[in-house]
């Protein structure tokens, strides 16, 4: 009732300043119970992009539930190439001073405190608790994207780490509407994969809530590094109905993990297993899914089953030398793996909920970091596992959105026999809101706040927290939290 | 333990004064929004768009839908005097957003001066506008796009009064063929409509540059060469009713009562021949035919009292 009341009242010009004031006061007083910050590994999302709305006139919330995830209209702006179909969409029409840049960062404060953690003073279970906190930045995304003609349309995506060391999270071609189709469009490059529940645009920052646990993990002595959340190189074939209810993608991949000059050079940060492999095999990666959208009076309800199949080398040639060096491209002993799974997107009025369900397995040899050449011991097997998560956004506007995740990893089957049944399960839980105090078509500013919470059994967290060092046993149940506050902003 | 619990407090109780405190931003769109009539609705494939509340589980649709995707161009108001309006610059092509308070439509099925069906706006919306910032909304679902109808209309006082115009009658297109085209041209010429599209359709007439709207900012003719659909549609249907109802708030008028039905039919046949772009079956025909008969085309603009 009394924030109904408040809801009512009119004419509150003093209510913006008042809410910086509060944010202002959060963070002093953050400040005043803060202690020295450790190095802390970078967020690394992608953005909303300014530079359509610029380009278009379209404010953020056009194209964005809550930039910067999409909703189904920037969906299908994406789907038809970054194009509005006006007849104005090739950069000939724009003025040439204008140019499709936007620039992404997240100055912040946060706090991570993770349990059970080995040091060079507690060497011994049950470990200790380690307390970090600090302002901090995030990683930064320079983001150009747009057309480069009518019906051939680009993104590049060169990201920075806190320290400005770069990579490129995406850059590809797209040719669109390839023999007057909607149906057939060819994307040509390094890309995220198709999923309707886009890692890269979700509304979660957080050491902890900020990936999906589902998204990247790997069972304990797998050494596998695949995750569906990473981008990956390749080329996919991509069709979409006139208002993208009903889409399909299909994508070949190079078994690289999207990294560059053949190797893994990726160095999939989330991956807990022993040492990452720079060497690649030469085969290639599949993947498939498939779009259905429902209309309901509570909104659009989205459906989208998907598959991954794809082949690890275990065999490594290396060069001559100490020590020897691994050769790009050119492991053997492939073995496979698949993920095949179900995301959805639903509406209830200004509820969205974003159900996951993934099952996973991996070959036996990739799962105990095992040569192809070499015999499996007993109890070496597959490793199976399921997973999942419910997400829960509240739109009280556009310009504020509550959030919520639920997450569970669940191994169904360890590969490695040295495993406890539980190792490697994860729950998940992460609440926050991101409040925006603009909303116009130039740039977008967020005031985001989140609190994250993991449990993980007998590994790193997936946030790398802590010391990043295995717990004293494969059964110590590790709890990694994080409080994080920042001003979200892209121009 | 105690650490998070302290944390979880702290984030809660800045929770709840972030709320306390920064909930009126929310209130821009009730505060903002003016529209005439909260009570508006439309009915659209058998659904009821609201743009206010409607006490079930859609409260505000409308006008949330609104904010959201329309207020940038059309404006809190929609007077079409949104944020983005100054940027576009109708000389360049650019044509200004929509002032709904008129009630003044371009694309109905309705004769001009009516205004236009919950079904024709509901078209416009989904079809977007060519060469316009004025995107298709598809993607919305038909309901949210009735709501955004419903919207739009709170905006006029016209709607509240007047009733939306009866639909054109448009009979079925005859076969086509070289006669249909050829007359079309004469009407073409007769009717002087090379005075705004010029000679070839590729809106370079004599009096191209001189064109207005309602609100007195230019507004070039269509330009049939490269245009790849036009603003009120793509189909023979939709260029037949252009013309009969004429675009209401532009210099295109209507010809309902200059032509007849089957003479329409001849017009946007040769209107079809003009999209040298798109290679249309009217233009191939019309190929055909000149090829055939070297010479025999007269040209335009030589009739009496039709001279450039």
């Amino acid at each position: 009732m009394v924030i109904r009341w408040l809801l009512k009242c009119k004419g509150a010009r003093w209510s913006l300043l008042s809410s910086f004031l509060i944010c202002a006061a959060s963070i002093i007083v953050l400040v005043l119970t803060a202690q020295p910050a450790y190095t802390l590994p970078p967020l690394q999302k992608v953005s909303a992009v300014p530079a359509f709305a610029r380009k278009y006139g379209l404010p953020c919330s056009a194209c964005h539930t809550a930039w910067p995830e999409l909703n189904y209209f920037g969906l299908a702006f994406r789907d038809r190439g970054f194009q509005l179909g006006n007849d104005r969409d090739s950069p000939i029409w724009q003025n040439p001073s204008y140019w499709p840049v936007t620039a992404r960062m997240t100055p912040n404060w946060h706090w991570e405190q993770t349990t059970h953690q080995l040091t060079n003073t507690v060497t011994a279970a049950p470990g200790t608790t380690i307390n970090q906190n600090g302002f901090d930045l995030s990683g930064m995304d320079l983001w150009l994207i747009g057309t480069l003609y009518k019906n051939i349309s680009f993104s590049l995506l060169p990201t920075t780490d806190p320290t400005a060391t770069w990579h490129f999270e995406n850059a590809y071609v797209r040719f669109d509407n390839l023999a007057g189709s909607e149906w057939l469009n060819l994307k040509f490059g390094h890309f995220e994969l198709d999923n309707i529940i886009s890692e890269k645009r979700f509304l979660f920052l957080s050491n902890n809530g900020g990936l999906y646990q589902n998204y990247h993990f790997i069972p304990l002595g797998d050494s596998n590094n695949f995750g569906i959340g990473d981008n990956q190189s390749g080329v996919e074939l991509q069709g979409h109905s006139a208002n993208s209810y009903t889409r399909y993608t299909f994508a070949v991949l190079s078994s690289t993990e999207g990294g560059v000059n053949l190797t893994n050079s990726v160095t999939a940060p989330f991956v807990t297993a022993p040492a990452v492999t720079t060497n690649t095999g030469r085969t290639f990666d599949y993947w498939l899914s498939f779009t259905q959208g429902f209309q309901t009076p509570l909104g659009l309800q989205r459906i989208e089953p998907f598959f991954y199949w794809g082949q690890r080398p275990t065999i490594f040639n290396q060069t001559v030398g100490t020590p020897p060096v691994p050769i790009a491209s050119t492991g053997t002993g492939n073995k496979p793996f698949y993920r095949v799974g179900v995301q959805s997107d639903l509406f209830l009025g200004k509820f969205e909920l974003l159900p996951f369900f993934q099952h996973s397995e991996d070959n036996a040899y990739l799962a105990n970091s095992l040569p192809a050449n070499t015999p499996l011991t007993a109890g070496m097997q597959n490793a199976i596992w399921n997973g999942g998560f419910l997400e829960a956004h509240y739109y009280w506007n556009p310009q504020l959105v509550f959030l919520g995740r639920y997450e569970l990893v669940r191994m169904q089957q360890q590969g490695d026999p040295s495993n406890a049944g539980t190792t490697g399960n994860i729950n998940a839980y992460s609440v926050g809101f991101r409040w925006y105090p603009i909303m116009f078509s130039r740039a977008g500013l967020a005031w985001h706040t989140e609190y994250s919470i993991t449990k993980s059994i007998g590994i790193v967290p997936l946030s790398l927290d802590g010391s990043n060092l295995l717990p004293a046993t494969n059964t110590t149940p590790v709890w990694s939290s994080s409080v994080f506050a920042g001003f979200d902003f892209a121009f | 333990m105690k650490s998070r619990l302290l944390w979880l407090s702290f984030f809660s109780a800045s929770l709840v004064l972030f709320l306390a405190t920064a909930t009126p931003c929310s209130a821009q769109i009730d505060h903002n929004m003016v529209s005439v009539t909260k009570t508006m609705t439309s009915n659209v494939e058998g659904r009821t768009g609201r743009a206010y509340d409607d006490g079930q589980l859609r409260p505000d649709v409308g006008v949330q839908l609104y904010r959201r995707y329309c207020v940038g161009c059309h404006g809190p108001l929609g007077n079409g005097e949104g944020e983005n309006a100054m940027w576009f610059d109708p000389s360049l092509g650019f044509p200004k957003p929509r002032d709904f308070t008129a009630a003044l439509f371009e694309c109905r099925s309705t004769p001009t001066g009516t205004l236009p069906t919950d079904d024709d706006l509901f078209n416009a919306i989904t079809r977007g506008f060519v060469t316009t910032n004025m995107p298709s909304w598809r993607a919305l679902t038909v309901l949210e796009r009735a709501d955004l109808i419903a919207m739009v209309k709170s905006f006029s006082p016209r709607w509240e009064h007047e009733k939306a115009g009866t639909p054109i009658t448009v009979p079925s297109e005859p076969t086509l063929n070289i006669d249909s085209i050829l007359h079309g041209r004469e009407l073409f010429d007769h009717m002087q409509c090379w005075k705004c599209h010029g000679f070839e359709g590729r809106g370079d007439g004599p009096s191209a540059s001189t064109l207005t709207n309602d609100k007195g900012q230019p507004i070039p003719p269509y330009d049939f060469a490269v245009g790849t659909r036009f603003k009120c549609g793509s189909t023979n249907h939709d260029l037949y009713t252009i013309f009969m109802t004429g675009l209401d708030g532009t210099p295109m008028p209507s010809f309902a009562d200059q032509i007849k039905p089957e003479e329409a039919w001849d017009l946007v046949h040769f209107l079809r021949t003009l999209q040298v772009s798109l290679q249309t079956p009217e233009l191939t025909l019309f190929e055909q035919w000149e090829k055939a008969h070297p010479g025999q085309l007269k040209p335009m603009g030589q009739a009496p009292g039709t001279a450039p």
